[in-house]
């Protein structure tokens, strides 16, 4: 669905659910995952509705990921790293995660 | 319907006057229900929704008793809401611990609940002091530091803000006149009928109930009644919507029906609404995660303070005026847990027009007078 406007940054490489992902340096992991066509990084926790980043500046929560075994990140607001592990969330929450 | 033609108005439309409300329409009678506005100090709505059992009593015997009545109350007057309005408040009653995080605190619980039932007269009722190993059992998720816990087999919880909306709806649905904006300023008795002022004009009825919370301090007195109240103000963090880990009610933490874990027990002597103080929401929060550190990493989503309403020794008043008959006054601090005591039992007693001395005689405020008492 989107495009890249141009190859700005370096190649950093992600893990989302074990699987390897391209982004690039400067990216935030929702726009990653965007970018990499993942439709929808959640679930939500009462009616299991797929949900993707939105608001992209940290207002909507829909963004939600676990990164690096912390759960319900906000994608838009964490840089990209190398090596980065991201899980999508479905539904609620686990605790001690 | 025209001012003058009601039975009964309540004053107060938390908890114990919404459900004071129900119960006498119940009855049969024609109620009004006094509220103030959207910005009222609300206690039903800043509470952590126990329907607590263990601990209650000690210093009057007689709350213990009082309050194993509601409890035992609940899940009937739960399922009464239930077909009456369509809606579930969640009332749940697995049983309920008092978690202990030193031997210190294990041995000052357990001595705790030694003095509280071995008070002369008090209602006889299980509750337990389980150490660490049987506590896992129950609880898989404890802390290293859990040395143990009090068990109450009677406590509960239930979702209370439904509960609040569920009573608006059955009072609504039984015909009783919710008059929001109604801040009572005064009340007299003249003709045989009581008189409330309000900004909005005159509300006229044959009785009285006050259910104001710890504003019943100031209108009690109006008809000849007494409410001395202790607000005291307490803080709240919620974290966000968890996979259910936590099936029994913990008296400082618990899991809700909609996956959000509530902290807190906090006490302040304060009566302003909106403190919020890092020191306390932290120290709470640290005692959660030593208790359940699973919870180390969660994120909190809301935190809130609310001021409780106490009156001076913590226990309910209940009182009928000798000077203004038909008025009476309710005050308590377990508006939740004592909610199905209200709708059943009180309210028809103010129907009668006579409270019932052999239930609620301990809960007159005539205890806070050593001349009077007796």
């Amino acid at each position: 669905m989107f495009k890249r406007l141009g190859s700005t940054g370096t190649e950093v490489m992600l893990k989302v659910d074990g699987k390897p992902v391209r982004a690039r340096s400067g990216d935030t992991v929702a726009a990653a995952l965007l970018a990499a066509g993942i439709d929808h990084c959640r679930t939500t926790p009462v009616t299991g509705a797929p949900r993707a980043p939105y608001c992209l500046m940290g207002v909507c929560f829909d963004c939600l990921v676990t990164i690096d075994g912390v759960g319900s990140r906000q994608g838009c607001l964490v840089p990209v790293r190398e090596g980065m592990a991201v899980e999508t969330q479905l539904g609620r929450r686990e605790a001690g995660r | 319907m025209a001012a003058g033609e009601y039975d009964v108005a309540v004053v107060g439309g938390g908890l114990v006057g919404a459900a004071t409300s129900w119960g006498l329409a119940r009855e049969g009678l024609r109620v009004a229900l006094l509220d103030e506005g959207d910005r009222a100090v609300r206690a039903s709505r800043g509470n952590f929704a126990l329907v607590w059992v263990q601990s209650k009593g000690l210093g009057l015997a007689a709350y213990a008793g009082w309050t194993i009545r509601s409890s035992d109350a609940w899940g009937g007057f739960a399922d009464l809401l239930k077909q009456e309005t369509g809606l579930d408040v969640c009332f749940q009653r697995p049983g309920g611990f008092h978690l202990c995080l030193s031997e210190k605190e294990f041995e000052a619980r357990a001595d705790a609940l030694h003095r509280l039932h071995g008070q002369p007269g008090i209602v006889a009722y299980k509750t337990e002091m389980l150490d660490r190993s049987r506590l896992s059992r129950m609880l898989p998720d404890i802390g290293p530091e859990v040395v143990g816990a009090s068990y109450c087999p009677l406590d509960g919880h239930v979702n209370s803000l439904r509960l609040f909306r569920t009573l608006h709806t059955a009072i609504a649905a039984r015909g009783v006149t919710y008059l929001p904006s109604h801040r009572v300023e005064t009340i007299v008795k003249q003709g045989g009928e009581f008189r409330l002022a309000t900004a909005q004009g005159e509300i006229r009825a044959g009785k009285v109930a006050l259910a104001a919370g710890n504003a019943n301090m100031q209108l009690a007195p109006m008809v000849g009644l007494e409410a001395p109240m202790r607000p005291e103000r307490g803080q709240i963090v919620v974290t966000e919507r968890l996979r259910p880990f936590l099936h029994y009610p913990v008296v400082t933490l618990r899991q809700t029906d909609e996956g959000t874990v509530m902290v807190g027990d906090s006490k302040e002597e304060s009566t302003d609404p909106a403190g919020l103080t890092l020191g306390v929401s932290a120290t709470e929060v640290e005692r959660a995660v030593r208790q359940f550190p699973l919870l180390a990493n969660v994120n909190v989503v809301r935190t809130w303070s609310a001021i409780r309403v106490m009156t001076q020794d913590g226990f309910p008043i209940y009182d009928e005026s000798e000077s203004h008959p038909g008025a009476f006054v309710l005050c308590c601090h377990s508006g939740v847990t004592l909610c199905a005591n209200h709708a059943l039992t009180v309210a028809p007693m103010i129907a009668r027009g006579a409270l019932d001395k052999s239930l609620v005689a301990p809960f007159s405020a005539r205890r806070f007078h050593v001349q009077a008492a007796g």
